[in-house]
């Protein structure tokens, strides 16, 4: 097969602007964090240094709570019409910085910047105009309900889709007469802090957003603050959890959007050529950093050898390397603790006795980065078919019939999203009813749309971001007498 | 000594369908709204409750995949039965909390039953629907049951509290394990002579009697338990209960009283099915 050869087309980074230093944006300005405490904040692409970050402490914590406990009042009594203006506002503003959103989310997260340009940056802009029509509308969302503000939010967002999971947070949050705490992933503030300057911009009310940086310990003193009266994170299973016994006991609304293990399944009756690619961006669309990735591949059993080699062949000509190349398919791993802990993984997979694959594919020298990888001859028991790796690794199994393909699907903690292959629509209805997924993506996968609810079954929370559904995450919603 | 000496009713619990007695051979006693001993009813224990997931759990397809159609005729049948046997279910309640508005209190207990039957065909389109997505997709969402969920009734009402519970939970076609009133556990008794008569499946509804602080922390913690209503949870043991609960993210619920479709979701997840359009 030919290969084709690309020439280096990488994007320009003369648009951002990063400062040495950041301070944390509390009431509407940066400031010095109280705990004088600062880290540094990388490009996981090449390691360089990109800046001095801020750790929020309980002080800085308190003086955000604070600021935006104060700002509530005015912010929750402003007309609906007015607060939409505002969230209007912020969507036009994100479109028009739109490349220095994309450059930035590029270089401090390590995605190719196709992706952070094409999908996230523009869905992020969807996300505020379609919550901001909402916010003058609550009376027409819940029947028979008076959807009210709940007051402070603090909301914890992750590192893989670091200004897509705020907008995801932020905007159906304002539209409901909430005021915000925001930390963004300890990894990957740049955006966020950037986000702040947008809000400034748009001269949204002083408190309404504050953005506070750190690691767990910052977002465990702001999910305990006594005065926040909402919580929700995006994130590993496991912190969720450390999350809900946190606020057990209390009157904070809990939403959790946590990990994933997606059954993508393939029948024999299934355009082939479209399950490769559905098959590609499920698992290796942002390096795998994908909560409701497909990592694991169900194949129907008679078509097996004949999809695997298939993938195989489409594996050899992705693309990997420079997230701020336009070419670039498959980016930086976000950090070298996840770099780490996908090798580990993978290293039990082997042990366990799976076959692994990986294309022949250079591997820049600087910068934290892995190649696509398959395993086939997984078995249900095996660690990398149970746990979510959150790295570009997918995992192969087969199966015979549409009955067994669902127990298989069903049989892990998890339950966010799931992918079904064929061309027979009976067949995609009946297993959607019985895929255990708060997302199923028929003949297409990993698509994300603000007006559609995305949200987990069993282990990968509670709760619904995106839609109508989304919206009833920030509302109370009190009983019309 | 009177003439005809009466038959009195063994109070048992309510699993799989069946009538035992707790396992463990435990019982405890039951006193009227006077304090005078009414009788002795069933103290179950951790065994009879994972018994009772088990069964649950069994059950929950064949609940879950009914029509809705079907599921508000059960849940309708259920109502008749406690309507011809409302003399009797006055009467329990009426031992358990007094003669002053029991009646009222199971006439509501009964209308409750008709309410959520009426709602089960409606919910999907009540809280679901299209959505309109930015591309050529078809994009829906629609409300689907959570699992088994695991109920604690409040103490009072008696009756009226646990139908509150459990008829919005089996509305959207969920299966429940519920612990009914600590001190007034006779009328859930009859309450569960009532659905073992209607054409509710086995096992699709569990009640246990007994002394919900011993129960209520394994129901908290049991894994195969997908959704916790703590509405009759006390509050020294709701945190313990709530926190016990995060082990496997279970979903937390505190009910209103009121009847309404969102007491149904609440036992709910939202399902999101995309396909692309195309010739």
């Amino acid at each position: 097969m030919a290969k084709w050869e690309y020439a280096p087309a990488p994007e320009s980074t003369d648009i951002v602007d990063i400062k040495d230093t950041y301070g944390l944006f509390i009431d509407g300005r940066f400031v010095e964090p109280a705990s004088g405490e600062y880290f540094k904040t990388i490009n996981p692409g090449t390691e360089e240094v990109l800046a001095a970050i801020p750790v929020a402490g309980q002080e800085d914590i308190d003086r955000a709570v604070d600021a935006a406990r104060t700002a509530f009042e005015k912010w929750s009594a402003l007309p609906g019409s007015q607060r939409a203006k505002y969230i209007f506002r912020i969507a036009r503003m994100v479109q028009e910085r739109a490349r220095e959103l994309a450059v930035l989310e590029s270089m401090n997260g390590g995605k190719p910047i196709k992706e952070s340009r094409d999908v996230d940056v523009p869905l992020v802009a969807a996300h505020f105009f379609y919550y901001a029509g909402w916010a003058d509308k609550l009376a027409y969302a819940f029947p028979g309900r008076r959807a009210e503000p709940i007051g402070v939010c603090a909301q914890i967002i992750p590192w893989n889709f670091p200004l897509l999971m705020l907008a995801w947070k932020i905007a159906p949050a304002l539209a409901g007469g909430n005021t915000v705490v925001l930390k963004p992933a300890e990894t990957t503030p740049l955006t966020a802090l950037l986000f702040a300057e947008i809000c400034e911009q748009a001269e949204l009310p002083e408190g309404v957003v504050n953005i506070v940086t750190g690691a767990g310990a910052t977002g465990q003193t702001l999910v305990r603050h006594p005065d926040v009266d909402k919580v929700a994170f995006t994130g590993s299973t496991e912190v969720g959890k450390e999350i809900q016994r946190a606020v057990a006991g209390t009157n904070k609304k809990l939403t959790l959007e946590l990990g994933g293990k997606a059954a993508n399944i393939i029948f024999d009756d299934a355009p082939l050529d479209q399950a490769v690619e559905g098959i590609v961006n499920g698992i290796f669309f942002n390096q795998g950093h994908v909560c409701c990735a497909g990592s694991r591949l169900l194949v129907q059993e008679t078509i097996a050898e004949r999809l695997i080699a298939k993938l195989k062949r489409r594996l050899g000509t992705l693309r990997l390397g420079d997230p701020l190349d336009k070419n670039t398919d498959i980016g930086a791993i976000n950090s070298r603790d996840q770099l780490e802990r996908i090798r580990s993984l993978v290293g039990i997979g082997v042990e366990e006795g799976a076959e692994l694959y990986q294309p022949a594919c250079e591997i820049p020298d600087r910068g934290f980065f892995y190649p696509p990888t398959v395993f086939t001859g997984v078995s249900q028991s095996h660690r990398i078919a149970q746990e979510e790796i959150f790295g570009p690794v997918l995992s192969v199994m087969t199966f015979r019939t549409p009955a067994e393909a669902v127990t298989k699907a069903n049989n892990t903690p998890f339950g966010l999203s799931a992918g079904v292959w064929t061309e027979k629509g009976s067949r995609i209805l009946w297993m959607a009813d019985r895929l255990q997924a708060g997302v199923v993506w028929a003949n297409t996968f990993n698509r994300f749309d603000p007006t559609s609810p995305f949200g987990g079954y069993k282990e990968s929370g509670f709760g619904r971001e995106g839609g109508r559904h989304g919206l009833e995450a920030y509302v109370r919603l009190a009983e019309v007498r | 000594m009177p003439e005809r000496v009466d038959v009195r009713k063994t109070y048992k619990l309510f699993l799989g369908g069946d009538f035992p007695r707790s396992e463990s051979g435990r019982s405890y006693e039951v006193m009227d709204s006077k304090g005078d001993w009414l009788a002795n009813a069933s103290r179950a224990s951790r065994k009879d409750l994972r018994d009772a997931v088990k069964v649950a759990r069994s059950a929950w397809s064949k609940w879950a995949g009914a029509t809705a159609y079907n599921r508000g005729q059960v849940l309708y049948r259920i109502a008749e039965m406690m309507e011809t046997r409302r003399a009797e279910l006055v009467a329990e309640v009426a031992g358990a909390e007094g003669k002053r508005g029991a009646s009222k209190q199971v006439d509501e207990a009964i209308d409750t039953w008709v309410w959520y039957a009426g709602l089960a065909d409606k919910l999907t389109q009540i809280m679901g629907g299209l959505n309109p997505v930015a591309g050529p997709y078809f994009n829906l969402t629609a409300p689907e049951p959570t699992g088994v969920c695991g109920i604690v009734a409040p103490e009072t009402p008696s009756l009226g509290g646990l139908v509150g519970r459990i008829a919005p939970a089996l509305c959207g076609g969920n299966v429940v394990i519920a612990l009914a009133s600590e001190p007034h556990p006779l009328p859930a008794v009859a309450l569960a002579e009532c659905l073992a008569t209607s054409d509710l499946p086995k096992g699709v509804v569990n009640i246990l009697t007994g002394h919900t602080a011993e129960l209520t922390p394994w129901l908290a913690s049991h894994g195969d338990v997908d959704a916790l209503d703590v509405t009759g949870v006390g509050a020294e043991q709701l945190a313990d209960a709530e926190r016990a609960g995060a082990d496997n993210v279970k979903r937390v619920i505190k009910g209103s009283g009121a009847r309404s479709p969102y007491e149904a979701t609440a036992f709910m997840e939202m399902k999101t099915v995309w396909h692309p359009k195309g010739a």
